[in-house]
């Protein structure tokens, strides 16, 4: 599926693409009195195996590293090149699509096209093959900037954003005493923060303290809600619910401390960890909670690199 | 390092679900779920005897390696569709979980203080 999509892509960029965008515009050429000896040396002082012949101004033939190698072999030393070039020279204008120079490098079996303007039909330049895979790569790695852009601004979302108060909000419905929707909620969270991305480290803190809170709205609740604050500085995040309250709050945050009945202990809830936990991972909680209405626990991750980067 | 591939192999485990080409850090086993909140780290292979769903929200949270589910136990289908979903690997295996953590020592898979 992916492949098929890159494909679709370069032919994307293969007609969106112009030769001029991908063409060598500095380009040597050489006149048809030059001789082969000296072809030779130029070829190889300009690291090209291939070059347009022209004289005053006119483009007349091309001439490749294969001639030169033929007329060494033939011992042609003293040949010139107006002897050996290829004469019936195919062109493409500069500000045709790249795809025509691909079907015509398909068809033809030349290493080379002169390119030519349609203005005026003088020479402005030459394409290769390794021009064209050049100029699509250079594309596509833009394109991929782009992206990494995008993904650099969304971490950064706060910086773009002008005004007195600016925060996210995300709030997620828990229900009570279903263990198999048990985690959503916290799950839910963690891509969202991801997403927007905070660093894996601040993220599993959330998605932690979420989750240990989810689970008391489940276990011992009637069900609440979870609702987390992306501010410029901190996550705070506020877990409501309607339930029977804590009646000794300091007894509820002591590690191992727990009212779970049986079955909810078979399932590997009600450690007396919970509360701890939450303490563990954040920066701040604060616990309210009045018998027989409901608990209200904050709690704040603190995002010292958030707001202005790394 | 560890791949758990390897694991999968020389341990015999039958993999229900989930990617296998992954490292393991360590290991840790618990069956209580806030415990290994609080105490597994990332990339751990863990251990247990439970097999409801929250096992892999606790993975998915923790970004465990896997899990691996003693005495033969069967993960509920619930949970594994999730674990196929969010691709955490379970492990199944026929032996106990103090049996199976012997062989992972063996393997060169420590816990998190040693």
């Amino acid at each position: 599926m992916d492949n098929t999509r890159t494909t679709s892509k370069i032919q994307e960029l293969t007609y969106e693409l112009k030769i001029k965008d991908v063409m060598i515009k500095n380009i040597k050429t050489v006149n048809s009195e030059m001789s082969i000896c000296s072809l030779g040396d130029f070829l190889k002082k300009n690291r090209i195996t291939g070059v347009p012949v022209v004289n005053e101004d006119e483009l007349v033939g091309l001439i490749s590293i294969e001639d030169f190698i033929n007329c060494i072999k033939n011992q042609d030393k003293d040949a010139i090149i107006n002897d050996k070039m290829t004469t019936n020279i195919e062109t493409l204008y500069e500000d045709e699509p790249l795809v025509h120079a691909i079907t015509k490098f398909d068809k033809s079996g030349f290493g080379r096209f002169p390119i030519i303007s349609r203005k005026n039909k003088k020479l402005v330049g030459i394409i290769t093959k390794s021009d064209i895979i050049r100029g699509i790569l250079k594309k596509l790695e833009t394109a991929y900037h782009d992206e990494e852009e995008r993904r650099y601004r969304a971490s950064h979302i706060f910086n773009d954003i002008v005004a007195d108060e600016v925060f996210f909000k995300f709030q997620y419905d828990v229900e009570a005493k279903n263990f198999d929707k048990a985690g959503e909620a916290a799950t839910g969270l963690k891509k969202t923060l991801y997403r927007l991305g905070l660093s894996p480290e601040i993220v599993r803190r959330a998605a932690i303290s979420t989750y240990e809170a989810e689970i008391n709205i489940v276990s011992y609740t009637d069900g609440g809600k979870i609702t987390a604050y992306l501010e410029p500085h901190q996550i705070r995040i506020v877990i409501t619910d309607i339930g029977p309250g804590i009646p000794d709050v300091e007894k509820a945050m002591k590690p191992g401390f727990s009212n779970a009945p049986g079955w909810i202990r078979e399932l590997g809830f009600g450690a007396g960890m919970g509360l701890p936990n939450i303490k563990k991972f954040t920066d701040k909680m604060t616990l309210r909670s009045t018998v027989a209405k409901g608990t209200r626990l904050v709690i704040i991750i603190k995002l010292s690199d958030y707001r202005n980067g790394d | 390092m560890v791949n758990l591939k390897d694991i999968v192999q020389k341990l015999d485990l039958k993999v229900v679900s989930g990617d296998i080409d992954r490292e393991v850090s360590g290991g840790y086993s618990s069956d209580l779920l806030s415990d290994v909140i609080a105490n597994a780290q990332k990339d751990n292979i863990w251990i247990t005897l439970q097999t409801h769903i929250n096992i892999v929200a606790v993975a998915n949270l923790q970004e465990l390696a896997g899990i691996i589910l003693v005495n033969g136990r069967q993960p509920e289908e619930i949970t594994l569709k999730k674990a196929e979903q969010e691709n955490i690997p379970l492990l199944l295996t026929e032996l106990s979980t103090f049996e199976i953590v012997g062989k992972l020592y063996e393997l060169g898979i420590h816990g998190n203080k040693g």
